[in-house]
């Protein structure tokens, strides 16, 4: 009961803060202005909706990710951004951006996907070695890994002189978020939601190898299945906005505290709880310099770092 | 056997600063001269600053796998760098002289440090996990907060945060080498004349009690000389990330044995070989347009990772 | 002779010593016993000053046991905690080296090498001097930290339960020579022990905790009766006496 009553309080705070989202910018809108037509409709069909649909997307996905990831991985301080997943889909739009100038865009997405799932898997393959006594270790391993991934990034960028890039993609920012920059983020919103059909399959990955094989489980499809949906929804959401710390660690952490791991009847609130945090933070930045903007990428670091903390303080011996 | 290695890595440094100095110099050799010892001297101070520290770090924190830049030190400098900008105004700041400047962002790392990590080292059993986690975090929120800062005060700027995100080891801030000379040169012999005590606080809180070191004081003063050798490579270079544990790990493989001793400057001397020699090699031999930090923080996150693998961490 | 008095320690509200007064006398074998979770771990740990004084005091021969005192306690006193952990790769020899630190300050002198040297004897470590401490056996390892504090060369040598992860030849070893060091050099020992029998055996002396008090002290012989074991340990185990010695039968 509490569980609907929250989901439905989350729902319309989601809605509350997408209305907000709409009408702030370096441009003043009120919303009667909108239905005469003319540049205020142009605006916000152009700039302002698809913006905030793309805060809504890359939230939800991200924080629906982090929670599949920590099932996989079984422990509670990992997300794709900072595990690799991320660095690696830059790493293959970086390769796409030298090799194929001229690929189109799925091919690039492709490629993105592929490097980014490589480099999930190469983590798995690191995590199954580290002692279970020691669940500190795995989130302090996801650093260092995406760290030299994303060195590796820094590396060719400098080689190849696309250094310019770099700072696109490994900060998010949606003030470039415009119609026709963005819809491939509706994929990521599909993968999404097929995650959600199989989320007890998830769930029970949470419990492990062993229990998974009791259970009936095709454990090891389950473990692909779901780092292929983060994979995908890494590469989108790094090719159009740019990589979004802390969402996919913060989100699931909370949503578990207060609700437990049920992830069928979690993942809805997941979602929610990860396009309302997006999309405030995506507002703190338009807002708080304004006319200027703090890409939201800067903004979640430092919030999404707080809570971290509080989260590692917080939560002691049990933390897994 | 102590001075047989010191001694050979002696000699490559010496190679390597020739090399600096002559690879690929044309024109007036005064001028070259000047221009490159000036870079050479401070490539050598960074180094030696940067592997004391790490050194002094991974003592009183009992382990070998932290550093200075993965807790966040050096990060946090720069945090302190914009603040004072944010809260001065550019203008108001630039009327100061440099040393004034650095002195006082100095004190305030001094200060931060004693508080954020000095609690974070007093404790009587510490979960060194977490302590890691813990600074890796507390850098990530330095450097977010640091761009932040930045943006509020020149949103239009961007080229700026991507200097301070990796060290510039070819532009390096040269006013400052002067006094970065004399306080590195009064901090490194306290850290020697320190060397007998550090070893003994190697040895964990019980033994160096038992022994009759004042652990918690120690670990202040060891600080506080840490803060300071961050401090003047921070100005001078930017972040070093994985340089001094690339280096300090080195130097234990190298050295026969850990005392201090030996480690304190045969880190030094491994440090100037890795910046002066890779600088030169990089930059001149191979002509590679991606800077040393970037190649060092490369190999460095591999030993980091593997230092990571191989323990136990009981 | 160590003096504690009114010595409480709270942790989290929760309360380990309870206002301790205790002697422990000059010379011989003392042993601290007392069932799990009694304060003996806390008390050595006081004594040892690993933890600051909340309430109380405690001297050594008169000398307190406080920060100021810290060089001059080394040289009375001796520790040897339960498990030692450091991540500096040591020699046999360096590590007892360390022992030497409160004399010289780290700069070895010549009476300071040959006191190394008959630590290494003393305790059959000269063939693995050179050895590094990561490439011994625990046993091994263990004899080099208690030559260690051999080499310290204090009047006290205090130990907390030295015979966790020992074998039982290991274990009467280390006893006997701890035996030695107070009958034949005169040095006062306490020991923190789990082993009623081991302390039966070797110790002069018994204080009993439990609970963060002192239940009571005296003789082994005297000490070790069923009473004690049902009244503070909670288990009805037979004791036999063999050679004046009294055994808790398992």
């Amino acid at each position: 009961m509490q569980r609907r009553v929250s989901t439905l309080l989350l729902a319309v705070g989601t809605l509350f803060l997408a209305a907000i989202s709409l009408f702030v910018g370096v441009i003043d809108l009120h919303p009667g202005e909108i239905w005469q037509g003319g540049e205020a409709f142009t605006l916000m069909l152009d700039s302002r909706l698809p913006r905030t649909l793309a805060a809504v997307i890359a939230g939800a996905a991200l924080a629906v990710c982090g929670m599949i990831m920590q099932m996989l991985v079984r422990n509670r301080f990992v997300e794709p951004m900072t595990a690799g997943t991320g660095q690696g889909a830059a790493l293959g739009i970086l390769i796409v951006a030298v090799v194929f100038p001229s690929a189109s865009i799925l091919t690039k997405m492709s490629i993105a996907t592929a490097t980014a799932l490589a480099s999930s898997i190469g983590f798995l393959m690191i995590v199954r070695r580290l002692p279970a006594a020691q669940p500190l270790l795995v989130p302090l391993v996801a650093m260092i890994y995406g760290g030299i991934i994303g060195a590796g990034v820094a590396f060719f960028a400098y080689q190849w002189d696309m250094l310019q890039f770099i700072d696109t993609w490994l900060t998010g920012d949606f003030s470039g978020v415009m119609r026709g920059r963005y819809e491939l983020l509706w994929i990521a919103a599909g993968m999404t939601l097929l995650t959600y059909l199989i989320a007890d399959q998830f769930a029970i990955a949470g419990l492990g190898r062993e229990a998974s094989i009791n259970l009936g489980l095709n454990y090891d499809q389950v473990l692909i299945l779901g780092l292929l949906a983060i994979s995908v929804v890494a590469a989108l959401t790094v090719i159009t906005v740019g990589a979004i710390p802390f969402v996919g660690l913060i989100v699931p952490n909370i949503v578990s505290r207060q609700f437990g791991d049920n992830l069928r009847a979690t993942l809805p609130l997941t979602a929610l709880c990860g396009a309302s945090l997006v999309l405030a933070s995506d507002i703190v930045g338009r807002v708080i310099r304004a006319p200027y903007e703090i890409p939201v990428g800067t903004v979640l670091g430092v919030i999404g770092a707080f809570v971290f903390l509080w989260l590692l303080y917080a939560r002691p011996s049990h933390a897994r | 056997m102590r001075a047989k290695s010191l001694w050979i890595c002696c000699l490559l440094l010496v190679v390597c600063c020739v090399l600096f100095m002559t690879l690929e110099a044309r024109g007036n050799w005064d001028f070259v001269l000047w221009f490159r010892g000036r870079k050479l001297a401070a490539l050598l101070l960074v180094g030696a600053a940067v592997s004391t520290a790490t050194l002094l770090f991974q003592t009183i924190s009992r382990n070998h796998i932290l550093t200075p830049s993965i807790m966040g030190f050096d990060a946090l400098f720069t945090l302190i760098v914009t603040l004072a900008v944010f809260t001065f105004g550019a203008a108001g700041y630039n009327h100061l002289p440099v040393e004034v400047v650095f002195f006082v962002n100095l004190a305030l790392l001094i200060a931060a440090a004693l508080i954020l990590f000095g609690t974070l080292l007093g404790q009587y059993r510490v979960d060194l996990m977490r302590m890691v986690l813990t600074g890796i975090i507390f850098g990530i929120l330095f450097r977010s907060l640091t761009s932040f800062i930045f943006r509020m005060i020149d949103p239009s700027e961007f080229a700026t945060i991507q200097v301070n995100s990796y060290a510039r080891f070819n532009y390096i801030d040269v006013n400052l080498l002067g006094l970065a000379t004399v306080l590195t040169s009064v901090t490194l012999v306290f850290c020697w004349r320190m060397r007998r005590q550090l070893d003994v606080l190697g040895l964990g809180f019980e033994i160096a009690t038992n022994l009759g070191e004042h652990v918690a004081r120690r670990q202040k003063q060891a600080l506080v000389l840490v803060a300071v050798l961050v401090a003047v490579s921070t100005a001078l270079v930017g972040p070093v990330a994985f340089l001094g544990l690339l280096v300090v790990s080195i130097a234990r493989l190298v050295a026969p044995n850990e005392t201090h001793a030996t480690l304190l400057p045969l880190s030094a001397v491994i440090a100037g070989i890795v910046l002066v020699g890779g600088q030169a090699i990089l930059e001149r031999g191979l002509g590679m347009s991606t800077p040393l930090a970037v190649v060092i923080d490369f190999v460095g996150g591999f030993v980091f990772l593997a230092l990571l693998l191989r323990k136990g961490w009981t | 002779m160590i003096t504690v008095e009114n010595l409480s320690y709270t942790v989290a509200n929760t309360c380990i010593l309870k206002d301790i007064s205790v002697t422990l006398p000059k010379g011989g074998i003392t042993a601290l016993i007392g069932p799990n979770g009694a304060g003996k771990s806390s008390l050595f740990s006081h004594i040892a000053r690993l933890l600051p004084l909340q309430t109380g005091r405690i001297s050594v021969e008169g000398l307190e046991v406080s920060p100021s005192n810290r060089q001059a306690l080394s040289r009375k006193l001796a520790i040897l905690p339960q498990e030692v952990h450091f991540a500096t790769r040591l020699t046999v020899k360096e590590l007892v080296q360390f022992g030497r630190y409160p004399h010289c300050q780290g700069r070895l002198r010549s009476e300071d090498h040959a006191m190394v040297t008959a630590a290494l004897e003393a305790f059959g470590l000269m063939s693995l001097a050179d050895r590094f401490l990561d490439t011994l056996s625990g046993g091994q390892r263990h004899k080099a930290h208690v030559a260690m504090t051999y080499a310290q060369d204090t009047d006290y040598l205090l130990l907390d339960e030295p015979l966790n992860n020992l074998d039982i030849a290991a274990s009467r070893a280390l006893m006997a020579l701890l035996r030695r060091l107070a009958d034949e050099e005169g040095k006062t020992i306490v020991i923190v022990l789990h082993d009623i029998n081991f302390a039966a055996q070797y110790a002069d002396h018994l204080v009993v905790l439990k609970d963060g008090c002192i239940e009571r002290e005296g003789k082994p012989a005297e000490m070790v009766t069923g009473a004690l074991l049902a009244d503070v340990f909670g288990t009805d185990a037979q004791v036999a006496v063999v050679d004046d010695t009294p055994f808790v039968m398992p």
